[in-house]
């Protein structure tokens, strides 16, 4: 089972490298690791999407919390949540595919970034599943490039304010 | 990334009184203020700055043949004397050799504070001469580590390193220290209480939680105390005995463990696991309730841990929450520091008489205690530990190697008080012994201290023999010599059809050897020398190494065959026919 995990870290060289080699010493299945600042310079906050049981996601939580640098750990693990992951994507557009394609694009509230002579780039956020589902639409016609960061995700504010 | 950190520092204008020091200068002034006596490492280029302020400074330096060996000496040290371990190395060579030190010190929770050179900040990243990235290496096998990249960082990073290696559940911590760091000058900081965010050890466990671990104690028919290191980490050793004692309750301690609660005290049960008493493996397997501290289920601990200690409901005591429910599920769990939960837990717990419980493990101790054979002609190896024993009862420190010698030398020693066997448990590290009583001798120069070593492990780090008698350190060591990597040996026998493939050894005369270091060598070949050779020892003021050459294919009984359940132990019929 998916599980999201949200750490907020020490902005400091080395944080990253030591998260993600207590991962691999423990043999936890990382799915996604997003990293970004917050408002304090200060602190980083990254999410993490683990694979595992709950015995499993317990002891990522506990040994994440164990790192120094490591400030504060939130488990979304039953809790609604707001999850969108960022993906860029070329695909082929042949002249008389075109309007399908825009057409995808406006279906799946997606937004064309660029536009070349065999190609459009395609920006689209949103939670995981849609994201498949618009790839899956997108495959007839030729995915050139695509790339996608990891999962990123708040808890829903009515929610957080009570259990926080 | 670490900008605003700068920002922050640089925020604080510092007092214009104190002093502008060289990196160097503000290392060895920092290292004294967190009250460091005495220091292990090893000279090399870009600590030569360092050393340079050593040369003056209040400090017993010691200086060993290897850096693994000066950091076994921080680790034996720091178990010693409850302080912190302190470590010096180069960079490159230096700082890779300390890995086993600090995995070691890393597994057992022993506090210590590593320095290392690096090269100079603008070399870091192109491969220059003895670079390694030093914190990228021991990132897995430390507590914290660091790299100080400004000199305004450094005094803050020392202060640091010392409250994380020293609090919570201790270990070790890792500074890298580039050399133009060591040059730089900075103003010497006042003393600050540390601030980690992030770091906040809890250290007073949970009202409610110790109250439902005095209540589910209270209603317990067979309870059994399981104690490991963290006892010992947390000089808990008066707090466990009142425990034992008001609730009525039998101790059996881990290999690290062992010295929390005296042998010889009806209610101990010894060690459990693998090579534990067969009443203390029994005990835990058909007790109602475990009462965890300072330890961590470990597997040669817990044996096959579906079927470990079936019945019982587990309390769990520990200062790291991420060891609790980690390898069992857990009941009740109280995070916190043992001293306080345990005194805490005293006041909650009534006395009970809990006979047939106690009828029970006493028929289980007369039925099982540990034998071996004392009518052989040859010299049984647990005949050297308990002759040792007779000769120095709880006077002496012993420290041990890994292997066989080591199980014996927890099985037939008796261990009185904390901070009086020194082993390696978590790692496993073979070459620990003369190290680690190399530097429990300098932590207790007043105090007997004698390594109870193996062949092989005497092999891997007998060049330390040096530094004890550089530094006239009159440790003693007495090696159970066999011929053979003498555990490997017997699994082979015991897994592997008996096929003693590379474990036997060509020794070297080690009396030659110890006498050849400066040192005084006696060999035993006869049983009828091992007591007055003991003596000799004894009486020594000089480093001495005693060789015994004990029967060669010796096995340690009982033993718990790994994926087996604690109670499923070999060799009690061996102890039977002894009886």
């Amino acid at each position: 089972m998916k599980h999201i995990i949200s750490a907020l870290v020490q902005n400091r060289p080395g944080v990253l490298a030591h998260v993600a080699g207590m991962f691999a010493a423990r043999a936890f299945n990382i799915d996604s690791l997003a990293v970004g600042r917050t408002d304090d310079p200060a602190l980083s906050r990254m999410t993490i999407v683990v694979v595992g049981d709950d015995k499993v996601v317990e002891q990522v939580r506990k040994q994440l919390a164990k790192i120094i640098d490591v400030v504060k750990i939130q488990d979304f693990s039953g809790r609604e949540v707001v999850a969108r992951d960022l993906m860029l994507m070329c695909v082929h557009t042949p002249p008389e595919k075109r309007h399908e394609i825009l057409a995808l694009v406006e279906m799946f509230k997606a937004k064309v970034v660029d536009i070349g002579q065999k190609f459009v780039m395609v920006e689209f956020t949103g939670p995981e599943e849609k994201i498949e589902s618009f790839v899956e639409a997108c495959q007839p016609y030729g995915i050139k490039n695509m790339v996608r960061t990891g999962t990123i995700a708040m808890a829903k504010f009515s929610q957080t304010t009570s259990e926080d | 990334m670490s900008k605003s950190a700068h920002q922050k520092d640089s925020a604080q204008t510092p007092s214009s009184e104190l002093p502008i020091k060289t990196g160097a200068e503000i290392i060895v002034d920092t290292l004294i203020e967190q009250g460091v006596d005495t220091m292990f490492g090893y000279l090399g280029g870009v600590v030569l700055p360092l050393f340079d302020k050593l040369y003056d400074a209040p400090i017993n330096f010691i200086i060993p043949r290897h850096e693994q060996g000066g950091c076994h000496m921080a680790d034996g040290y720091a178990r010693a004397s409850g302080k912190v371990g302190c470590i010096v190395a180069t960079s490159g060579p230096g700082a890779c050799n300390l890995i086993t030190g600090i995995a070691n010190a890393m597994m057992d929770s022993v506090p210590m504070v590593c320095l290392t050179g690096q090269v100079r900040t603008d070399l870091i990243g192109n491969d220059a001469f003895q670079e390694a990235d030093t914190t990228g290496i021991t990132r897995p096998i430390t507590k914290h580590n660091m790299i100080v990249k400004d000199i305004k960082d450094l005094q803050r990073s020392i202060r640091e390193a010392f409250f994380i290696a020293k609090t919570g559940r201790p270990g070790p911590v890792l500074i890298d220290i580039p050399v133009d760091i060591e040059i730089a000058k900075y103003q010497l900081q006042p003393l600050e209480e540390v601030t980690l965010p992030g770091y906040k050890p809890q250290e007073k466990g949970h009202h409610r939680q110790i109250k439902m671990a005095a209540e589910a104690i209270n209603k317990s028919e067979r309870p059994v105390l399981y104690v490991g290191g963290g006892v010992i980490a947390s000089n808990a050793s008066e707090e466990l005995r009142e425990l034992a004692k008001k609730a009525n309750l039998p101790v059996t301690m881990t290999l690290l463990g062992l010295g929390s609660y005296d042998q010889r005290e009806p209610h101990s049960l010894d060690m459990l696991g693998m090579h534990g008493t067969a009443y203390a493996n029994f005990a835990v397997q058909e007790c109602d309730l475990m009462i965890a501290v300072g330890s961590r289920f470990d597997d040669r601990v817990t044996g096959k841990i579906k079927t470990f200690a079936p019945n019982a409901k587990f309390i769990h005591i520990d200062i790291d929450p991420a060891s609790i429910s980690k390898n069992v599920n857990v009941h009740i769990p109280v995070v916190g520091d043992a001293k306080y939960i345990l005194s805490e837990l005293t006041k909650e717990v009534q006395h009970k008489d809990r006979k047939p419980w106690f009828d029970k493990i006493a028929d289980w101790k007369s039925r099982y205690s540990m034998k071996y054979d004392t009518k052989s002609p040859n010299i049984k190896p647990q005949y050297v530990i308990e002759q040792i024993w007779e000769a120095t009862k709880n006077n002496a420190i012993i420290v041990t190697g890994v292997g066989q010698h080591q199980m014996w030398a927890a099985q037939f020693y008796k261990h009185t008080q904390p901070r009086h066997f020194i082993t390696s448990g978590g790692l496993g590290t073979m070459g620990f012994g003369l190290p680690a009583a190399i530097g429990a001798q300098v932590a207790k120069p007043d105090s007997l201290v004698i390594d109870i070593d193996g062949d092989s492990s005497f092999n891997m780090t007998m060049n330390e023999l040096c530094t004890a008698v550089q530094y006239e350190l009159p440790i003693k060591v007495c090696i159970i010599n066999n011929g053979y990597m003498g555990m490997v040996r017997q699994w082979q026998e015991l897994f592997y059809g008996k096929r003693y493939s590379k474990s036997s050894l060509k020794n070297p005369q080690f009396a030659a050897v110890a006498e050849a270091f400066g040192a005084v060598g006696i060999t035993v070949d006869k049983k009828s020398e091992v007591k007055t050779a003991i003596a000799k020892m004894l009486a020594e003021k000089r480093p001495c190494v005693v060789d015994f050459r004990v029967e060669r294919e010796e096995n340690v009984w009982p033993m718990v065959p790994t994926g087996k359940s604690l109670h499923e132990m070999d060799g009690l019929d061996i102890f039977e026919s002894m009886a």
